[in-house]
């Protein structure tokens, strides 16, 4: 039976979510119930949506660093003035997503490094949200909270809105041909280029989509948190970026897996909690979270490199 | 109001009022301490000072567990997660040093929703359903100038040292500081700086701002600075002046040994860490079926020229000033807001 790369990638992910959970469930079998489940997972699901948007800068090669101060900024906005006045609210949310393409422009057109360019962007996110709420505070819009604390049949609200995420976004960015063709640019964008593709306004547009996946993951956490501050999301960032590698995605070369993605989010959340239960000191969650990552990718190169020998013989 | 309704409302009533002649029995139950970061002297006396009341309370029986949890990162979305976690675990009562007074609501709901007492402490939340014990931060501030308006009834320049931006805590002693300083018009604040509560942040920050400044005849800080700023000064070779200090121990070793050589003259204010073990006591009176207004206040711990030897001997090394608080603390502190 031949197994496709792709599948092959997501087989660590999905195995290291599912020793995680089981491992979660025997040292605490509260934990295995709907409200269990949905406390476990549901601050995963911004983090997740961020993960998706961080997977989408990565498919064209580049790495955003102002992630976690844009997803702080979406929580400022979606705590103030989507909450009082939503046409503006929404026009902002507009803006800010024309600001994201308007990076994916200037990165292209002036060859710029994306990490520097973004990292510039993350002190203006982060002066912005400041300049907004000043001093932590805010509500969240009525309808954001009801979706998220919803309860729906069965399935809490968080597996559900996980599951979603994924299939949408694994129809965008694997099935339709504007995926393909943005992760065409990450692997080889002169020949995009070549194809007669406009690689400036498929970068433009992916920066555009990744905008919009951060502005859901903002109001999602605001729905969650029920109030914002400045500082919200800064740890998104790198919880994203963590989230895409550990999903089986790649820094360069266009390889990216949204389910991936979704399910390093979890991942991500589950560890913490995992090491929460274990009663490890704080000294050492840090460094036990770094290991647990690490354990991952070494399994994976282990693979990647199983896999290479398959193709060699 | 029907009948059946009235009848459920009196229950209700007899219920909450009920427990608390009838003392329930809180040695099966479970208290955790959530914190969000440990990462300064006052912070680390917190949790030493939880760890050794609470071991006593739990060898005595007092409750099952009393067991601290500081969250890796200090970000309120990790308390928030952290929060949902001893839900899971099937903690009683929850005390929180919260990263944020409102990003936690969330998580908070979903505790009290779960049938958890909330306790807050230091970093206070503003969900309806927890407890808050609050230091007068604004008082605070003020007391700070209305010491210095006596001790320099000429008044002078004053250079204002603040804590972490974005931060309430920050915020609230800076408004008493402004509220002191409109109340005694003879100060004037030339300058202002963020020390973050940290020693050499402080020095760094005075440091740089100094040399655009007037003669300075007072520093108002926050906590955490006051040693910082009397390096800066003594480095740009300035007189010393009367600086605030925030009752952490190089401060007052500092202040000792000027007081020692040229008699110098201060006082010193912040917050007691040991606050954390009144939050325990509140959390452990709560879960005993006490009624328990839902704000408290906690004295702020002054230390004065009188005073300085006696504090500065009971405080460890690299540590800050404290006091443990006893069961009957927290019932004088719950009298009073009643």
């Amino acid at each position: 039976m031949k197994i496709s790369s792709g599948t092959v990638r997501l087989i660590i992910p999905a195995a290291s979510l599912a020793v995680l959970l089981a491992a979660v469930f025997y040292m605490q079998p509260r934990t295995m119930s709907y409200t269990g489940l949905n406390l476990l997972f549901n601050l995963a699901v911004p983090i997740a949506l961020a993960t998706i948007a961080q997977m989408l800068i990565m498919a064209v090669n580049d790495l955003d660093l102002s992630m976690g101060t844009f997803v702080s900024f979406c929580a400022c906005v979606a705590a103030t003035f989507l909450q009082t006045s939503p046409a503006i609210g929404i026009l902002i949310f507009i803006g800010a997503i024309a600001v994201y393409a308007g990076i994916g422009v200037v990165i292209h057109v002036r060859e710029l490094p994306s990490i520097v360019v973004t990292l510039g962007m993350s002190f203006v996110w982060g002066g912005l949200a400041v300049l907004m709420l000043p001093s932590p505070g805010g509500a969240a819009p009525v309808w954001a909270r009801w979706l998220m604390t919803a309860k729906p049949p069965v399935i809490p609200m968080a597996i559900v809105a996980s599951i979603l995420i994924a299939a949408i976004t694994h129809f965008i960015v694997m099935r339709s041909s504007f995926g393909v063709v943005v992760r065409g640019v990450g692997g080889n964008y002169r020949s995009v280029e070549r194809a007669g593709w406009s690689v400036l306004r498929l970068r433009a547009a992916t920066y555009a989509l990744a905008g919009f996946f951060a502005v859901l993951s903002g109001i999602a956490l605001v729905g969650l948190t029920t109030s914002a501050d400045a500082n919200i999301a800064l740890r998104y960032t790198l919880l994203s970026i963590a989230g895409v590698i550990l999903g089986g995605g790649e820094f360069v070369g266009g390889k990216v897996s949204p389910i991936g993605a979704v399910i390093g989010a979890l991942t991500l959340t589950l560890a913490g909690s995992f090491l929460s239960f274990m009663r490890i000191s704080p000294d050492w969650q840090i460094g036990a979270q770094g290991a647990i990552l690490v354990v991952v990718l070494a399994l994976r190169l282990l693979l990647n490199r199983l896999e290479k020998r398959e193709k060699n013989r | 109001m029907t009948i059946r309704k009235m009848l459920f409302a009196s229950v209700a009533v007899a219920c909450a009022i009920g427990p608390a002649t009838a003392f329930a029995d809180t040695s099966g139950k479970k208290i955790a301490l959530s914190n969000n970061y440990a990462g300064n002297s006052w912070r680390q006396a917190m949790l030493t000072t939880w760890d050794k009341v609470t071991k006593q309370a739990v060898s005595k029986g007092v409750v099952a567990a009393a067991d601290p949890f500081t969250t890796a990162e200090n970000q309120a979305t990790e308390q928030a997660a952290q929060i949902q976690n001893l839900i899971l675990q099937g903690y009683d009562a929850i005390v929180i040093d919260a990263a944020s007074p409102t990003a936690l609501n969330g998580a908070i709901k979903e505790a009290c929703d779960a049938g958890i007492v909330v306790v807050s402490f230091d970093g206070v939340v503003t969900e309806p359903c927890a407890w808050r014990i609050a230091v007068d931060f604004k008082g605070m501030g003020e007391s700070q100038v209305d010491y210095l308006a006596k001790k320099l009834p000429k008044g002078g320049n004053l250079l204002e040292i603040r804590g972490l931006a974005g931060v309430s805590v920050d915020d609230e002693i800076h408004a008493g500081i402004e509220a002191g300083v409109k109340k005694n018009p003879q100060f004037k604040v030339v300058g202002s700086v963020n020390g973050d509560w940290a020693q050499d942040v402080a020095q760094r920050a005075v440091a740089g701002i100094l040399p655009s400044l007037p003669e300075i005849a007072a520093v108002v800080t926050q906590g955490g600075d006051g040693y910082g700023a009397a390096q800066a000064f003594a480095a740009a070779k300035r007189p010393t002046p009367t600086i605030v200090m925030g009752n952490r121990e190089d401060e007052l070793v500092w202040w000792k040994q000027q007081k020692d050589k040229s008699s110098y003259e201060t006082m010193s204010v912040s917050i007691a860490p040991g606050v954390s073990t009144l939050a325990f006591w509140v959390a452990q009176q709560i879960l005993d079926g006490k009624q328990v207004k839902k704000d408290l206040v906690v004295p702020f711990l002054r230390i004065d020229q009188d005073n300085l030897e006696a504090n500065l001997a009971n405080t460890q090394k690299g540590g800050v000033a404290n006091v443990e608080y006893s069961l009957e603390d927290a019932q004088k502190v719950i009298a009073a807001a009643k």
